[in-house]
Parts: structure tokens; sequence; C-alpha cells
């Protein structure tokens, strides 16, 4: 089987909807280039040059972008967003207390895309293992974070990914040693804290698990205070792991922002021979999410897990783009993403599978559930394979569904109230994402997190879903493949 | 006075009338069973008992336990203690067995003002019935009916009844599909629930069960009317002759 779909819309012409905020990001870019230390290496400037040099080439992406054609982001693009800065006071402990992940081994807080020492926790890290910020580690080991930084994420295909290298600052910095198994979840907390203008960040993160280490890493995004009217906040985040020979990584990305918060997320993993990674995504918060997993499996015998849970309501539109990429021979993928949407919100499930001419016998597998459970809801769904190598097994799947009301109807037989039968279902199928985590204190955290959560849509849910068979929620299915 | 009383119900589903003045009162204690053909309104009747709300109810009245059932939801009515025996066990993928159980029960424990019940406790409660019914424990952690067998599902149906102890459980065509050995052992789980206080209405489409389950009154459905009720060995009368002889049958009754 081979199946091609070119692509060839990066870098063509692109309308210049933003001009005026392009300015603005020029006006934050010379900014954060002067007020940078002068100590700082070259090689980060440059990084950060190239970035913005390709941001200004494309410009944000429009519905004309095939891989941004479910996604409207117009809104972002005319933001004139300034870079957060801590003018205002920190946060304080108490403010943060309950975004506190029991069992994690640390905790690092970011407060608007910078490190806060003051509010992180570095309690028992083992022996062989770094968590820190990645400012502190340019400034003291610019040689190990320089092999790895940039080297991976594509600017080239991506302009929030160009905007993310233009404003490389801080982030988190983690570093497992070779044969190190660090058990414990590191929990990275980025706090977006309302304003009274509209600020972005762009948080950075590398993750470098050496051969034969483990360690789970929980990225989690949150606000903090109710912003202006108007002064919304864009987090533009990155993170590149690189999953050494036999490494072991787990990635947890949950998005709990303000309903009106932008988030702008990518994860690019790159795996070695016989590297086993899992990224798993829960978006429950902000008002337009993306949310771009990348992974490369470059060494024979990879396996990647990409898993994902998306609850949206009211507006919000939550956008799930993968793009994975076999490599090499003999590696396997798993793609399951489950979605629920109520009210007028909006999903989208973009799933590309690009096997190289290399990767025989590659086995990749997608699928992509959703319950839509209101007459509004809309969900896109589009599997995308490209196939270049001959001996390969790729199978995808879609289903879109509501809520079953036989289910409903034999659970409240016995006894079991509407808002409860409700809850139990929708656990149910969020559950389906849960079996996938090993267990552990990232998937107790995640758990608590969904339960709450259906919790509330469950209780908003009551009797307002139409009686019967129909429904008139807006269902796409896309095939290229 | 009787534990159910329905009184001159019609029932519409759309623009056709299913019930057409369904008459039929059943005391503490008594085994009746509904008989009739297919497409008589008989589980059109245990539905609307069961207060599944895509049935229109036109007409009529419903006395459960001296309150009006109709007014109720489905989860009101089986808090209340009425029981539906699934003629098509759902399947719900993700729940456990042992977790659904334990939620209805509690469920109707809560609403009856008593406490809740902590797996422990619930645990040998649960073996127990298992046992009755013949049951893999193992049942209890997959979920609910989830390729379960033809048999298992009507099995897990009847175990729920003997978890949940209703005042009322209607049992719809809970024989269908279940080879002898099979019905023998669901026959054994209802008639151990059978005492004064609990009443059964048995509805099916041949008399084989009622071999195992005997009733204490048999009522014949035809076209959405009870068109003839007697006692057990009116079943018997209708194996031999079958629904459609009563057409032309002596007694002069002739459905419509």
């Amino acid at each position: 089987m081979v199946i091609v779909e070119l692509q060839g819309r990066i870098g063509s012409k692109r309308v210049a909807t933003a001009s005026e905020a392009l300015e603005n990001y020029a006006e934050s870019f010379s900014g954060l280039e002067k007020s940078a230390s002068s100590r700082e290496p070259s090689w980060l400037r440059k990084l950060r040059q190239e970035g913005f040099a390709r941001f200004g080439e494309t410009g944000f992406p429009t519905l004309r972008d095939e891989d941004w054609r479910f996604t409207n982001i117009s809104t972002i693009a005319k933001t004139p967003f300034r870079l957060a800065r801590n003018g205002h006071g920190l946060p304080t402990q108490k403010d943060i207390e309950r975004y506190r992940v029991a069992g994690a081994c640390c905790q690092l807080v970011f407060v608007d895309g910078l490190f806060a020492a003051g509010l992180s926790s570095l309690g028992k890290l083992p022996r062989g293992v770094k968590a820190g910020s990645l400012a502190d580690a340019i400034a003291h080991e610019p040689g190990a974070v320089e092999k790895h930084l940039g080297k991976y994420l594509n600017i080239q295909r991506d302009a929030f990914c160009a905007l993310n290298t233009a404003f490389i600052e801080d982030g988190g910095y983690v570093h497992i040693e070779k044969n190190v198994v660090a058990e414990e979840p590191i929990h990275l907390l980025f706090i977006s804290v309302a304003r009274d203008v509209p600020t972005m960040n762009h948080p950075r993160n590398l993750i470098v698990a050496e051969e034969n280490s483990q360690a789970t890493i929980l990225e989690d995004y949150v606000s903090l205070g109710d912003p202006t009217e108007g002064a919304r906040a864009l987090s533009n985040t990155a993170t590149e792991i690189v999953a050494g020979d036999h490494a072991v990584v787990s990635h947890y990305m949950i998005e709990r922002e303000d309903v009106r918060a932008f988030n702008i997320s990518t994860l690019r993993i790159q795996q070695g021979r016989g590297a086993d990674t899992a990224s798993h995504s829960l978006l429950l918060g902000g008002a337009l999410v993306r949310n771009n997993v990348h992974p490369v499996l470059a060494g024979e015998g990879g396996e990647c897990l990409i898993n994902g849970l998306f609850i949206g309501g009211g507006r919000q539109h939550l956008d799930n783009y993968m793009l994975v990429e076999h490599a090499s021979p003999h590696c396997g993928s798993r793609q399951f993403y489950n979605g629920i949407l109520d009210g007028q919100a909006h999903g989208v499930f973009h799933g590309r599978i690009i096997v190289h001419k290399d990767a025989q016998k590659t086995d990749a597998k997608q699928t992509n559930r959703n319950l839509l459970l209101s007459d509004n809801a809309q969900i896109d769904t589009k599997p995308q394979l490209e196939i270049y190598a001959d001996d390969v097994k790729c199978t995808h799947g879609a289903t879109i569904g509501q809520m079953d009301e036989n289910a409903l109807f034999y659970l409240r037989s016995r006894g079991i109230n509407e808002s409860s039968a409700r809850r139990l279902l929708l656990e149910a199928f969020a559950g389906e994402c849960l079996d996938r985590m090993k267990d552990g204190p990232a998937r107790t955290h995640v758990e608590g997190l969904i339960h709450g959560h259906l919790l509330e849509v469950a209780k908003s849910l009551r009797g307002s879903v139409a009686r019967g068979p129909q429904g008139q929620g807006r269902r796409n299915l896309e095939e290229a493949g | 006075m009787s534990l159910l009383e329905i009184k001159n119900l019609h029932v519409k589903v759309g623009d056709r009338e299913i019930l057409k003045g369904i008459n039929l009162a059943i005391g503490a204690g008594e085994v009746h069973s509904i008989m009739g053909p297919n497409g008589s309104g008989k589980s059109t009747l245990a539905q609307v008992l069961a207060r599944r709300e895509t049935y229109d109810v036109t007409g009529g009245e419903v006395i459960f336990n001296g309150k009006d059932l109709l007014a109720m939801k489905a989860e009101d009515a089986a808090c209340e203690g009425l029981f539906l025996a699934f003629q098509y066990p759902v399947e719900i993928p993700g729940i456990s067995n042992a977790y659904f159980m334990r939620s209805a029960l509690n469920a109707i424990r809560k609403y009856r003002g008593q406490d809740e019940m902590d797996a422990m406790d619930f645990l040998p409660r649960m073996r127990e019935k298992l046992k009755l019914l013949d049951m893999d424990e193992k049942l209890m952690n997959r979920s609910v009916n989830e390729a379960f067998s033809g048999g298992e599902k009507k099995r897990n149906e009847i175990l729920q009844m003997a978890v949940l102890e209703p005042k009322l459980a209607v049992l719809d065509e809970t024989d269908s599909g279940l080879d002898i050995d099979a019905l023998r052992i669901v026959a054994d789980g209802v008639n151990a629930m059978r005492s004064p206080e609990r009443a059964m209405l048995v509805v099916t489409h041949y008399q084989r069960l009622l071999n195992y389950i005997i009733p204490d009154r048999v009522h014949v459905l035809v076209d959405g009317r009870i068109v003839r009720s007697g006692g057990p060995e009116l079943a018997l009368e209708l194996e031999d002759q079958g629904y459609a002889s009563r057409e032309a049958g002596p007694n002069g009754i002739v459905s419509t």
C-alpha cells in the first residue's frame, strides 16, 4: 500500500492579516535581545534570530494551510500580545498550593514562562537526575544544552515553533543520566497570571533522557486571577524530548487554563533505538487550544504511544494535531484520542502518519473516538497516512456518537439518577484513556482532574440532551489514505 | 390493596397506539404472567412500567405501592422498588459489573435513607447471590454485559434483581435465547426470590418458562388488549392451541 498526499503549502504566500501585530512582535523581540545578558552564548542569539526571521517570513498560518484548515487563529494574529513580565509580584505559595501533585519528586514553577525558584520545590531528586530552569542550564552548562536545544523542533514548518524559538528565554530543563531511573514524576507547573493587557509567554522545555534511563514528566498549564476584559493570555510552548537508546519516557500535557486563554503547544520527541515513549494529553481548559505532538521514531525498534483526551464545552476550540514519523524499521506507534464535546465546542483530531522509505515493518495504529453531547458541538477528524515503505501495517479509525440512550436508561432503571448515570458513562468513555497510563502519581493526578471536570459536565447536562435518536451535532470525517 | 394496579392504560409510539386499555391488578406475593404473540405490546408494557420516556402514555393510570407510577422517573420507580429484567440487557463498556451494581444498590439505599455500602460490605452479599445463579465471580470485574454470552446476560439480570431486592420484578422475555439448563438456573433464581411481600410479572412468548416459574395468574395480551385471563392451566392451553387458534376458538374470544 502506497499512499501519498503532497503537502506543498509550507512557505507559500500568506495574506498579511496582521502586519501591525507583526510589528508588535518585532518590538518585543528587539526588547528581549537588548535585555538579554551579554554573557549569553552566541549560538543562542543565533537560534533566536533564525526563529524570528522564519516567523517574519511565514507570518501566522491561515485556514488555507492544510495543517490549520480546521482552526482559525486570526484572533491570536490580531491581538497585540506583550511579553509578560513579573512586575506585578509573584503569586504566593498559597496561590499554588492546590496545583501540587502528590507523589511528584519535584515541582518546578514557572510564572509567565520564567522560572520562579522561590515557589519551586526541588525536594528529593534521585542521583543522576537534574531538573531545573533552562536559563540556569544555559548559564552553567551551555555545552549540554547546545547539543540538543533547537536541534529537533522544526521551525520551518510551524510558525508557532519559530515564534517560540525567537523568544527562547526559560523553561524546564531535565536531564537523566544513562541507566538512571527517576521513578516519581517531575512536575513542571506553568502559571499564566491575569494582567490588564494581552500577554504572551513562550516556555521552552528540554528533556534529555540518556541511554537506558527512565523518567516521567508532567507539564501542567494553569491560569491565576481574573484578566481585564480583552486582556487574554497566550501560552506558546515548545518541548523537545530526547529519548536515548532504550530510554523509557512518559510525558503528560495538561491544559487547564482559563477558558479565555490561548494555548499553542508543541511536543517534539526524538527517539533512539528501542526507546519507548508515551505522550498523554489532557485538554480541559483554554478558549483556543492547539496541541501538536510530533514524535520521530529515528532508531530501530522504537515504540510510541500517543494518548489523549479532550473535553470541551461552551465555545472552546480544541485542536489535536499529530505528526508521527516512522524513520526506522520495526517501530510501532499507537494513537488513541477520545473527545467529549458539549455546547458549541469544536474539536479537531488531525492524525498524520508518515512512514519513510526505510521504515519497513512499521506498525502504526490510529483511533479517534468522539462523543457529541449537544446539537451544536462539532468535531473534525482527519486521518492522513503517507506511506513510502512497502512492508508496513497502518490502520486508522474514527467514530462519532452521542451518549448511548439505551445505556442511560439501563442505569436509571437501576435507581441511578440521570446526572450520575451521565457521569458514569462519561467516565467510562474517558476511562479508556486513563487505562493507557501506567499506574502512579501522574495517572492519579490526571484521574482526579478528569473526575472533577466530568462531575461539572454531567451536572450541566441534566436533561439538556435531546431525547431520542436524533441530534444534529456536526460531524466531519475525512480521509486521506 | 394491590401492589400494582393498572387501569385502562393507553400508550402510543409516534402515531401508533400500542396499548389500547390495559387493566391489571397484582397483589403482593403474587406471580402473574403476560403471554402474547410478537408485536402484541408485551415489551411496551414492561418498558412503560420501568418508565422509559420514549413511550407516550395517552390515558389511564398506574398505581404502584399506593403511588402514581406514571409520575415517576425511571430512577425513582427503581428506588420505589420496581425492577425490570431487560429482554436485551445493555452492554456498557468501561463500567465494571461490580461497580455498577454497588452504585445501583447505594442509589436505592440512599433514596430510602439507609447507609451506603462500601466494597467490603458489598462483596459477601454479592458472592452469596452469585452462588445462587451459578455465576463466575470473574464476571463482576468485567464491563457490564460486555462480551457476555446470551445466558450470562440473562443471569446477570436476575443477579441484579437478587441484589436490589425489588417489591415488583418485571421479567421481560427472560427465557428467550436460553437453553434448558440456563432456563432452570434462571428459574431457580427467580423462585428463590418469591416471597409474600414481592410480586412478579413474567412476560413471555412461550409457555416453557412457566413450567419452572408457576404463575398464579396468566393473562393473554393480543393487539394491545388483555383478551383473556386465567390460572396456570391457561398457559398450557395456549401452548397446545397457539395464539392464532383463539381467533376462531371455542371461547368466543376474537382478537382484533
